[in-house]
């Protein structure tokens, strides 16, 4: 099924719309501590049933983060890491697992690089798909174009951010710049700040739906079961991040049944 | 981005409001202390043996600095778009207690960041803000200086967004941040060309300001930009270029990137990471520039050059023995290329320095530095 699909992140919402199933996203910090344990956390994740990774590139700057991945970026520019060799790893890990790869990090890290040569690189290696919160859907219709074009039949997805304060207007837009998923951030704030659950978020998750015919997936501030369970019942996806790089940072042998438990809650409700 | 379309929207409005614009007018006079003196520096010009200096005041503009001048314009715009609380990253401070005095004059909520070095070598400015009100945020992330301050000023705004509004200090970030600051200290500007008329009869040969951000450049060189002047921004040398410690974003290892909302040159490595950068003055101590001042750079119309630490301090001596003037360190970068420029000019040539603020927040610092007992 793979094969007819040009993206593997449309073929896995295909599936698990079929199945009736959400999906489980989980970041982490690519090179925290190192890219071999990186590695290492790719392949649990799977194992634990994740359906599509968002791998973090370290940037100086985050600005949309909160402490926790904050800190994980220092970590992980202290051992070197770099978009280059993140592109390596993915390749590597090719080798091994064909689930679904998206990077997540700052505008200038892909300016710098450049961004044709990103779109090159990041496909060539394996990765599917691409997520800047600071670069709003104005500004990125270079790089929409480059992905969708993409490489060797295959195109890169660009996930942009949708908000509580985006209006209908504004969502449509980030709506139709994005493929493969829209990302919605579950309050205004940043990553890892506690996460509310209320009428308006239920509303507003809703009308994004509403909006697109692409799968919307919920961030920010996912920390628990309990909260993967709310969220499963009114979006497509879940996204789970400082919970997890927290996990992994402080007590790594813990991480493997809060993944499991994390799934469990997403399959069972 | 919804919040950047509401502040350009309110921005746009109260730019035509008569209203807005007297009672803008009337504190610029009454609590500013507008217009600010334009002051012949007589022995620092026989000190520099050429052209004529000229300083414009803005030492003397209330709080001690040209910040007053955007961050009041910015708090009555809070105030009228009904926001409850207003943040602000800051620096040398100065910004901070600009913020946090328009915030107790409007009646306004303030939090201020500031990186945890600025904190410990601007400790005077900390306490000014703490009396007027405002909450100050010691931000122990990255460099600990401006930069970070603006991230977690960022981070704020991003959660609080509703009924907050952030009072940049400088010309950049997001449109229309650069152009609402530039616009309320082209104040600076508009008064030093009207008084440099009244004085000489003439307009200067040479602009001279700092440039950290580039607020108080900016608002100078506003008023000069269709005229015959040459225009000299002065980044911070710190230890000099070639140590690698200095914030020098022009004049040594910046290029084009993308930060903290805009397009402009940063100082950052192959990467794409933003370097450390190191300057005597928390001012100019800023990786990046505001984007209208890459754009001046590129189409050459404003020359960048710097000035070290060492030579900032020997300005920052030699205005306080010749003129009984003692300026901010960031202004004293602007005094150090001045004085340089004059003595290449003829002695009917005029220079115009831009002395943005006051050095008292320094002094402890330069004591230390110089090894003066407290």
């Amino acid at each position: 099924m793979i094969h007819t699909q040009k993206n593997r992140i449309d073929a896995v919402f295909a599936r698990l719309k079929r199945e009736r199933k959400k999906a489980f996203i989980a970041y982490i910090m690519a090179g925290d501590p190192s890219l071999e344990q990186t590695k290492q956390q790719v392949l649990l994740l799977e194992r634990c049933g994740v359906d599509i990774i968002e791998l973090g590139v370290p940037f100086s700057d985050p600005v949309a983060d909160g402490p926790t991945i904050q800190s994980a970026a220092e970590r992980a520019l202290a051992s070197g890491t770099t978009l280059r060799r993140v592109l390596s790893l993915v390749k590597e890990l090719r080798a091994t697992t064909l689930i679904p790869i998206v990077l997540m990090t700052y505008y200038n890290i892909v300016f710098k690089y450049g961004e044709q040569q990103f779109v090159h690189d990041a496909l060539d290696a394996g990765v599917d798909g691409v997520i800047l919160p600071d670069l709003p859907p104005d500004e990125a219709a270079a790089l929409i174009v480059c992905a969708r074009a993409g490489a060797g039949g295959r195109s890169l997805a660009t996930i942009f951010l949708a908000a509580p304060t985006s209006t209908d207007n504004r969502v449509k837009k980030i709506a139709s710049a994005s493929s493969g998923f829209v990302y919605y951030v579950s309050m205004t704030g940043i990553t890892g700040t506690a996460l509310h659950v209320d009428e308006s978020f239920v509303r507003h998750v809703r009308s994004v739906r509403e909006h697109s015919r692409k799968p919307v997936a919920v961030g920010f501030g996912v920390a628990s079961a309990q909260d993967v369970r709310m969220i499963r019942e009114v979006a497509d996806g879940v996204i789970v991040g400082s919970a997890l790089v927290r996990t992994f940072h402080e007590r790594p042998d813990a991480a493997e049944a809060f993944i499991r438990e994390l799934k469990e809650a997403i399959i069972q409700g | 981005m919804p919040a950047l379309d509401e502040l350009e929207h309110a921005y746009a409005s109260v730019r035509k409001d008569k209203g807005f614009r007297a009672e803008l007018a009337h504190l610029n006079a009454t609590f500013i202390g507008r217009p600010t003196a334009l002051y012949y520096a007589k022995r620092l010009t026989e000190a520099a043996g050429g052209a004529k200096i000229y300083l414009k005041r803005e030492d003397l503009a209330h709080t001690g600095a040209h910040k007053i001048n955007n961050a009041l314009g910015q708090c009555l715009l809070a105030k009228r778009m009904g926001k409850k609380r207003v943040i602000a990253e800051t620096g040398a401070g100065q910004h901070g207690v600009a913020t946090a005095t328009g915030a107790a004059l409007c009646g306004l909520q303030c939090d201020v960041y500031m990186g945890s070095v600025d904190v410990k070598r601007q400790a005077l400015n900390v306490v000014r803000m703490r009396m007027l009100g405002a909450k100050v945020t010691d931000v122990p992330l990255g460099s600990q200086t401006l930069k970070d301050a603006i991230n977690e000023a960022l981070r704020d705004w991003t959660t609080n967004v509703r009924d907050t509004h952030y009072v940049l200090g400088t010309v950049f970030g997001p449109h229309p941040f650069p152009m609402i600051v530039r616009d309320f200290q082209s104040v600076i500007g508009n008064e030093a060309r009207t008084q440099m008329l009244a004085a000489e009869g003439r307009l200067p040969d040479c602009l001279v300001a700092c440039v950290g951000g580039g607020s108080n450049s900016m608002g100078l060189f506003n008023a000069f930009l269709d005229d015959a002047v040459e225009m000299v921004g002065v980044e911070a040398g710190g230890e000099g270029i070639e140590t690698g410690r200095h914030a020098a974003r022009f004049a040594a290892s910046g290029s084009v990137g993308i930060l903290q909302g805009c397009k402009t040159y940063v100082m950052q490595d192959e990467n794409g990471n933003v370097l450390e950068t190191h300057s005597v003055s928390a001012g100019l101590d800023y990786a990046s520039v505001g984007p209208q001042h890459a754009f001046f750079y590129d189409t050459k119309r404003v020359q960048y050059t710097w000035a070290t630490d060492n030579e900032t301090l020997e300005a920052f001596g030699l205005l306080a023995r010749t003129e009984g003037i003692i300026a901010a360190l960031e202004s004293a970068h602007a005094v150090a290329e001045a004085v340089k420029r004059a003595r290449t000019l003829g002695k009917d040539k005029i220079v115009l320095a831009n002395l943005s603020g006051r050095g008292d927040k320094d002094v402890q610092q330069v004591a230390q530095i110089l090894g003066m007992p407290l």
